[in-house]
């Protein structure tokens, strides 16, 4: 086992729909996929993103994708229109959620 | 076969049309769809319109078009726009006279009956509650301030203008994907039922709809294949779809151009704005994509099959915005050494010169230029004392223009009596009006009897 951070494994893309947040990761080939949906869970992603998102986390893999989809409810401040935030579209949720370092 | 190709416009209000340029020169294209409209331009639309009754579309049309269409109409390119924003009938006014002076021919088809503001009692009194999708809460809570609500159409009603021989149809909102579901309907005949065919249209649409980010740009990767190794991006090829009679689609882009089509640019987008990917919601249809097959046949081409759909929803998405009050904003910069305390220093200065004063605030937001303007809580602190520099960005948000436009000027002072090296001060800046959106469900019959599409000619 070692750690490694998702950026050297991954990569993401992440938007906005109203005060939702979503991104999707994506692995490179089946063998990190296997990994990503193992260590790149509900729990670890909630608090991971406990300082952004108040509200409940989604995950949806995606085997043909070799992707996971997640979701983060409540997570822009009430919305892309009214939030204070440079981010107001989480753009960079995705870029932060590549910073988890997960088991290999 | 048949193939039909549809090619991807705009991606937003004020996306650049040069790269459907070279779909239409280069490209073989037969249809544009564009997507002039996100969640909250129609509250731009809509300041344009109270200004003036005959704005309300989005100014991007009349140069785009007239930019493209010279290149378009040899080859019998149509397009597909939500350009026509809060006032459809406006965008084709404005652009039947401008085809008219230059002595274009075309036959231009409007889309109506989205907008709803002026309906909402209507709505309500035939037993829509119109509450809040998400939170469940009650629209009288926002119903003076609403300053548009519109339904997102489906692909239908556009059919119907092609049907017609429209070569230009102009929308207020529909779904974005309908304006490229829209001509595969047409060229193809799929029924209205046929959900399949429709998710594997609206899988296409999904694709095309945010215009570069379905070939290459903001390609969030930093892998051997990643962002950086994405040629010639200020040259980016717009994604074009072939579509075959089945919903088959192999998404690729003009020749000669940059960005890049392939396995992983295609899937950071299918992905991209979806919530439960098994449940992807439309007008037209409801897509699953745990069924979707990509193959990367290289070359720029990925090939997209498999799509699965379900039968449409009984209600249309509304999409309502209302006033929310309004920001004021401040920026003022500090250089090592210390930067960050230097900044910190000031914000805590002004938050207290704020109570003192006792302007109260709705919201007071912190950031970090420089530091956790984009990441926020991600934020690694561990850089902080070796910043070259650092901006202090604060906002407010509050109820009365004036108190948020009074929150830049508690600044200035700072210059010379705050602390060390303050530079780069943003000055005061008007205040800007916030918006809420207040997503809700209605019944389509409710709806669609309103839905009228007309067609007019122009150099007759």
């Amino acid at each position: 086992m070692s750690k490694v951070r998702l950026v050297d494994i991954a990569h993401a893309r992440s938007g906005d729909k109203g005060d939702r947040c979503d991104l999707g990761l994506f692995a490179p080939d089946a063998a990190t996929y296997v990994v990503l949906k193992r260590e790149v869970t509900l729990e670890r992603i909630a608090r991971h993103f406990a300082g952004m998102a108040s509200g409940p986390v989604e995950l949806y893999p995606l085997d043909n994708l070799l992707a996971l989809k997640i979701v983060l409810n409540s997570a822009l401040s009430g919305g892309a229109a009214r939030s204070l935030r440079s981010d107001n579209l989480g753009k960079c949720a995705a870029a932060a959620l590549l910073r988890m370092e997960i088991e290999t | 076969m048949k193939t039909v190709r549809v090619g991807a416009g705009l991606g937003f209000y004020g996306d650049s049309w040069k790269p459907v340029a070279a779909s239409i020169a280069r490209g073989g294209v037969q249809y544009i769809g564009s997507d002039h409209l996100a969640e909250l331009t129609l509250a731009i639309l809509q300041k344009d319109r109270m200004k003036d009754p005959a704005a309300g579309y989005t100014r991007d049309l009349l140069p785009m078009l007239t930019a493209l269409w010279p290149l378009a109409q040899p080859r019998g390119v149509k397009f597909l726009l939500n350009a026509g924003g809060l006032n459809p009938e406006g965008a084709r006014d404005a652009l039947v006279a401008e085809f008219n002076k230059r002595g274009w021919k075309a036959k231009i088809a409007t889309v109506t009956g989205d907008a709803v503001l002026d309906r909402i009692d209507v709505l309500r009194a035939a037993g829509e509650p119109l509450d809040h999708l998400d939170s469940g809460a009650a629209i009288d809570s926002v119903r003076e301030r609403m300053l548009f609500a519109n339904a997102y159409l489906g692909a239908q009603p556009l059919v119907r203008a092609l049907e017609a021989g429209a070569d230009i149809v102009l929308t207020g909102r529909v779904a974005d994907a309908a304006l490229f579901l829209a001509p595969l309907i047409h060229e193809f005949g799929w029924a209205a039922d046929d959900w399949n065919r429709l998710a594997a249209g609206l899988t296409v649409g999904h694709l095309l709809e945010c215009s570069g980010q379905g070939s290459g740009g903001n390609f969030n990767s930093y892998l051997e294949n990643g962002w950086a190794s994405v040629p010639d991006l200020g040259h980016i090829g717009y994604p074009i779809a072939e579509v075959s009679p089945d919903g088959t689609a192999i998404i690729t882009k003009a020749p000669g151009t940059g960005g890049r089509v392939d396995f992983d640019t295609v899937r950071q987008q299918l992905l991209y704005e979806v919530h439960n990917p098994h449940a992807y919601y439309s007008p037209d249809v409801v897509l699953d994509m745990g069924t979707l097959k990509l193959d990367d046949l290289g070359g720029d081409r990925v090939r997209v099959s498999g799509a699965t759909g379900r039968p449409r929803p009984d209600k249309l998405k509304i999409v309502a915005g209302y006033d929310d009050g309004w920001a004021g904003t401040a920026t003022i910069g500090y250089c090592w050494p210390g930067a960050m305390k230097k900044a910190r220093a000031t914000e805590a200065i002004v938050r207290k010169q704020l109570a003192e004063a006792k302007l109260a605030y709705d919201e007071i937001h912190t950031e970090f230029l420089g530091y956790n303007s984009l990441l926020g809580d991600l934020a690694d602190d561990s850089c902080i004392e070796a910043l070259n520099e650092v901006y202090l960005k604060m906002s407010v948000r509050a109820k009365d223009r004036r108190l948020a436009e009074a929150f830049p000027r508690q600044f200035p002072w700072l210059a010379l009596s705050g602390p060390p090296t303050a530079s780069g001060f943003s000055g005061i800046e008007p205040a800007r009006q916030l918006l809420g959106l207040w997503p809700t469900l209605v019944r389509r019959d409710l709806i669609e009897p309103e839905i009228k599409v007309s067609l007019q000619e122009t150099a007759l």
